[in-house]
């Protein structure tokens, strides 16, 4: 049987190009002065689902949060091969935290309805928090399995799935629909397809394009080609506003400091047989070693 | 959610699995006594199991006061959603300030979804835990003595201090090896509140087929002494040089994350932020350029000895002894004097 695949996606600045323009004066981070990228192990829950849509049939729809730039992730999906895409938009679920996200997200999962399999990446590389998924599971109402390393089966509404539990793994089973974290070691994700960049390249979403001159008439160009990429804001998904952005966000940032580690003594040792012999001696001395 | 409650007691869930402990819930529980010491209330541990009784004992040993117990042969195997549904029923019950988790595969995976279902705040990965007033900006309100919940983010690039005034408990996950193991005394004894939870199959959605769980051949975090090489080693065969300065002084070898992806050393052995996090007496660093990432899994070493031909190395700057020169002259210098004492 066919399954239809949800993958959220997160569009996250590249954490490895942080540099101390990165930061805003309020300590929070300022997005655009980095590199924006596909969030890895996001690539690898899409590439888990077009999987699955190609030995089983079905949809791959691809759901993002965040500024309209974000759309540069959802034509990457289409390079990939994803069915849909929608680009979840609206300042008021600006500074969201890993709580209201979830919630927003599960409202678009709603939305969208019939869905079999949802499926992220383990964790984001800005955070780290790996808390969105179960988040999601959770308000969706359906079973998690987090860490997946290796689809087994997919059987009627049944999915069988190794996951690692740190030091093993285990095999489990779950009856659809199912919430998966996927982990990079599940798989090698694809490369963009170039028919398809070549088809997708010019897709737009509504809010990339309102600044441009021209923009409804562009706007309705893409739309006829089937280029415009769909864009829901909070209204749309019925979201209730208490629960999204600051408000629905219970963590809040009380400061944000860079990192600067500094030993508190410091003795240079020279290279030398004495100097080592020196250091030998000392570390003997207050019984660090024996 | 829960409203803010003063009174209420600072929580660490007791991780366990086949009837034992992780060792992460015991470091936890030494840290709930001081934040528990400050606010004035008393320390609970949440153990969920079957016929996990004798656990009660250990979590007393390091610290726990009161131990609620929740022993139920539905509980045997960890299920998201049914230890998820125990501690979100007992945090609706007690009203805890604080619940603390472990940072392990399976805290991550239960405490956001306790977290979802609660409706509260949840920081993940905390390397640090403090009691502090907080006063909200461009405002005159100080909420007193929260939770400071202190984790590393973006790539281990900044450290983020958390708090979560309106919504309780205050929640957060920390990382394993963070906190220091509590000294055990055997002569405390909790008091053991046994509780029951109903669980029925609707709380069971997955059927669990199989599972292998290895020895971890490595214990890092046990080890006094530690020896780290990087990319700077040049080669595996180079490595070794690691293995013998380790082999010498009776500790144990590790790698930093660059030598891990050349396939210097195996994953296990990694230290830093995505890897294992250390405290040993001495920790030497061998050819490690010292990245954040890698300075955030063996920063709070007592004795840090680094040597590198880089001056500029950033490791340098955390480390007591620094030596600056080829690893393949200054770590065979530093075997024979280990060997001769001298």
């Amino acid at each position: 049987m066919a399954y239809n695949c949800v993958v959220l996606a997160k569009q996250v600045p590249d954490t490895k190009a942080v540099t101390g323009k990165a930061m805003n004066d309020d300590g929070t981070v300022n997005r655009m002065a980095l590199p924006a990228i596909f969030n890895p192990e996001d690539l690898n829950a899409l590439e888990l689902a077009l999987a699955i849509r190609e030995k089983h049939g079905g949809t791959v729809t691809v759901i993002t949060m965040g500024l309209p730039k974000a759309s540069d992730i959802l034509r990457e999906s289409l390079y990939r091969g994803a069915d849909r895409v929608i680009l979840i938009t609206d300042v008021r679920a600006a500074a969201s935290d890993t709580l209201a996200t979830s919630y927003i997200l599960s409202c678009a999962v709603k939305k969208l309805g019939d869905y079999d399999i949802v499926l992220c990446g383990r964790q984001a590389i800005d955070g780290d928090t790996a808390q969105v998924g179960p988040q999601m599971a959770e308000k969706l109402g359906i079973a998690q399995i987090t860490y997946v390393e290796e689809l087994i089966e997919l059987q009627d509404k049944t999915i069988t799935a190794q996951r690692s539990v740190g030091n093993g793994w285990e095999k489990v089973q779950a009856k659809m629909p199912v919430l998966l974290t996927v982990m990079d070691t599940a798989n090698e994700p694809r490369p963009v397809g170039v028919k398809r960049m070549m088809k997708y390249k010019k897709a737009n979403s509504r809010s990339e394009l309102k600044r441009d001159k021209n923009a409804e008439e562009k706007i309705a160009a893409l739309d006829k080609k089937g280029l415009l990429i769909e864009e829901w804001n909070l209204a749309e998904i019925e979201a209730d506003m208490a629960w999204c952005g600051r408000d629905g966000s219970p963590t809040k940032v009380n400061r944000v400091q860079s990192v600067v580690l500094t030993a508190s003594e410091h003795k240079n040792i020279e290279p030398t047989d004495e100097g080592i012999r020196e250091l030998v001696h000392e570390l003997i001395e207050d019984h660090t070693i024996g | 959610m829960i409203d803010v409650n003063r009174k209420g007691e600072v929580w660490v869930f007791a991780e366990q699995q086949e009837g034992k402990l992780n060792e992460v819930s015991l470091e936890l529980l030494g840290r709930a006594r001081l934040l528990a010491e400050k606010l004035g209330v008393k320390v609970g541990a949440v153990l969920p199991g079957n016929k996990v009784e004798g656990l009660t004992k250990e979590l007393s040993a390091y610290g726990a006061e009161k131990v609620y117990l929740v022993e139920d042969p539905l509980l045997a195997e960890y299920q998201t959603n049914s230890y998820a549904k125990t501690i979100c029923e007992l945090i609706e019950k007690y009203e805890p300030q604080i619940v603390l988790y472990g940072a392990s595969p399976l805290g991550r995976d239960l405490a956001p979804r306790v977290a979802s279902a609660m409706r509260a705040g949840l920081t993940a990965d905390c390397t640090d835990l403090q009691i502090e007033d907080f006063q909200v900006p461009k405002s005159t309100t100080v909420h007193e003595n929260l939770l400071q919940q202190i984790r590393p983010a973006f790539g281990g690039n900044i450290i983020a201090t958390i708090v979560n005034y309106d919504r309780w408990p205050q929640m957060a996950t920390v990382r394993e090896g963070v906190m220091p193991l509590p000294e055990r005394n055997g002569q405390l004894a909790a008091e053991v509140v046994k509780e029951t939870i109903k669980i029925d199959t609707a709380d069971l959605p997955l059927k669990i087929l199989d599972r292998h769980r290895a020895q971890r051949k490595v214990n890092l975090k046990a080890s006094r002494i530690i020896v780290a090489g990087g990319a700077g080693l040049g080669s595996k065969d180079n490595f070794k040089l690691v293995w013998d300065l380790a082999n010498a002084l009776g500790g144990a070898p590790a790698g930093s994350r660059a030598a891990v992806d050349l396939g210097f050393i195996d994953h296990d052995y990694q230290v830093g932020q995505t890897g294992t996090t250390v405290r040993p007496a001495l920790y030497i660093a061998v050819g490690i350029s010292g990245a954040v990432q890698h300075a955030a899994g063996m920063s709070e070493s007592a004795r840090i000895v680094a040597i590198n031909n880089d001056p500029d190395a950033p490791i340098l700057q955390i480390a007591h002894y620094g030596i600056v020169g080829d690893l393949n002259d200054v770590v065979p210098k530093l075997i024979k004097a280990i060997r001769t004492k001298r």
